[in-house]
């Protein structure tokens, strides 16, 4: 499952950590972890920001975590336009580490900061090509 | 001039602006970009006594090259302004482009190579649609992580200020505050791209952008160019009575992603650059007098106080609501406007600025003028915070 398939609008389609689309396509929301000294990272990262190994493996998570801000997007950029207005959010992973992605089936004024929410891994069902993504959902 | 610069001792030699210029920021579709760089360059050469443009040995352009169709800028501004052959560059750190080449301008000069070089930061935004801005502008972020989501850089700002009213109970009224204050000094700057005033209704009554930003939180994308030319100490008193010193240039970075910074209520490289530039200065934050800051949304502005020690962290809100930031208060911020009023042409916003401040430290800045200014500070931010450039520059 090469990572060109990640995400709505795919601009970096190699990496080496491009496992990560595949394990996402599996429902699995995976990390890295330096293999010398235990850092763990997400999003992934293939090289060692604390001790530069580039030795690492992949760890599962969990998906949940706590909401650490978020914005409602009315003006999208070019590509997004057909989804506007949507939400943003910000979560921090239980495990360390953080991300951003759309908050989903959450009505907006039950949108609370610090709120705890779960990331889901999905897949792009209304278009043909495959699109991988997860969103922020409610635990 | 190109001497033989292993000869030279000039280490010692305090840097300074002998000539400034500021062109017409706004929607500039009458000129290309090199057409906006000869405006200031030429305002720039005829500000100083008598410095002819042969005595400029070389030429820093600070631009975001997406944004134009030409490419390699330099090249055409250096032959447009009739610089050739002399040595020519671009520097480029997003919205802190213009700072950038200032940086770079002083590190050639300290270090002999140069003697006398001109600055240009120079931006036309406006090849592009708003749709193409946002898509360029979201990517300042990291593309393989959060672009793919839609993120924009209204959007980032928009996430910062969120957190910021949830930590501290900053209210969209305040940053709002924000708009007024700079469109009001915006209506006296002939140069800005907006020169009326705004209610605080209108800001708040504006249409949302990005929750909680709304449309007049936002800088405007414009065109313009503005220009400095930089020399040393034994040469700056043939071209100007009064040049204007810098006496520290702090400069740091931070996390490209979001998703890897401490916090969303501070920019890190901010904190960082002003700490460098006040020991550099041997002043501290309630020395400086005249403030120009990178108020690309009011929430940014609202950080800047902050960040910069005008006021305590979390207290930006209550700063700008006391008019601590007006002529007047105690540190007096963005008076020709900001990029609020004069628009965000971004490699010319950080010349800009610098502009500003040497007009307020001679006391050319008339209606606008903060009295007896002696001290000034610049504070120019790349992106979203991955760069920041705080110059503090003396009469």
């Amino acid at each position: 499952m090469p990572f060109k398939y990640f995400g709505k609008i795919n601009f970096t389609p190699y990496t080496k950590v491009d496992k990560f689309a595949d394990y996402l396509h599996e429902g699995k929301l995976m990390g890295t972890q330096c293999t010398k000294c235990g850092e763990r990272y997400f999003p992934p990262r293939a090289d060692c920001l604390a001790c530069m190994s580039d030795s690492v493996e992949w760890v599962e998570y969990s998906g949940e975590g706590t909401l650490l801000s978020f914005t409602k997007i009315y003006i999208a950029p070019k590509g997004f336009e057909d989804i506007a207005p949507y939400i943003l959010g910000v979560v921090d992973l239980k495990e360390g580490g953080r991300l951003i992605s759309w908050i989903k089936d959450i009505p907006d004024e039950e949108i609370k900061m610090d709120m705890p929410v779960k990331v889901v891994p999905r897949i792009f069902e209304e278009i043909e090509e495959i699109k991988l993504y997860y969103t922020i959902e409610k635990p | 001039m190109a001497v033989n610069i292993f000869s030279k001792q000039v280490r010692h030699l305090k840097v300074g602006i002998v000539g400034i210029g500021h062109g017409k920021f706004g929607n500039r579709s009458d000129a290309t970009v090199q057409e906006l760089a000869f405006e200031p360059f030429k305002q720039a050469i005829e500000d100083t006594k008598n410095l002819r443009r042969e005595d400029i040995d070389a030429l820093v352009v600070g631009s975001v090259p997406e944004y134009h169709m030409q490419r390699s800028l330099p090249g055409v501004v250096a032959e447009y302004v009739g610089m050739n052959p002399q040595s020519t560059w671009l520097t480029e750190a997003a919205c802190g482009s213009g700072s950038a080449a200032i940086r770079t301008a002083y590190m050639a000069i300290k270090s002999g190579m140069h003697d006398i070089v001109a600055v240009i930061g120079v931006q036309k935004m406006r090849e592009l649609s708003t749709e193409e801005i946002l898509a360029l502008m979201g990517r300042v972020g990291d593309v393989q992580w959060e672009s793919i989501f839609g993120t924009t850089f209204p959007g980032y700002y928009a996430l910062y200020a969120n957190r910021h009213m949830h930590e501290f109970g900053t209210t969209k009224e305040q940053m709002a505050l924000v708009a007024v204050k700079n469109h009001h000094y915006g209506s006296m700057n002939p140069n800005a791209f907006f020169q009326k005033e705004v209610s605080l209704e209108r800001v708040i009554c504006s249409d949302d952008v990005a929750f909680p930003v709304n449309v007049l939180d936002c800088c405007a994308n414009a065109d313009g160019a503005a220009c400095v030319i930089m020399t040393n100490e034994t040469l700056a008193k043939k071209f100007v009575d009064t040049p204007i010193w810098f006496t520290g240039l702090g400069s740091a970075s931070a996390q490209m992603s979001v998703l890897r910074r401490p916090n969303l209520v501070e920019i890190p490289s901010a904190i960082e650059a002003a700490k460098q530039a006040y020991v550099q200065s041997g002043i501290k934050a309630s020395d400086i007098q005249v403030a120009e800051v990178h108020d690309c949304f009011t929430i940014a502005e609202i950080m800047a106080y902050e960040n910069l020690g005008f006021c305590a962290k979390g207290k930006g809100g209550k700063f700008i609501e006391e008019k601590q930031s007006y002529i007047g208060g105690s540190t007096p911020v963005n008076v020709d406007g900001g990029l609020k009023a004069k628009g965000h042409p971004v490699g010319a916003t950080g010349v800009s600025m610098t502009t500003e401040i040497v007009k307020q430290l001679r006391g050319d800045a008339g209606k606008r003028q903060v009295s007896g200014a002696e001290i000034g500070l610049t504070h120019n931010v790349g992106g979203i915070g991955q760069y920041t450039f705080v110059h503090i520059l003396r009469r």
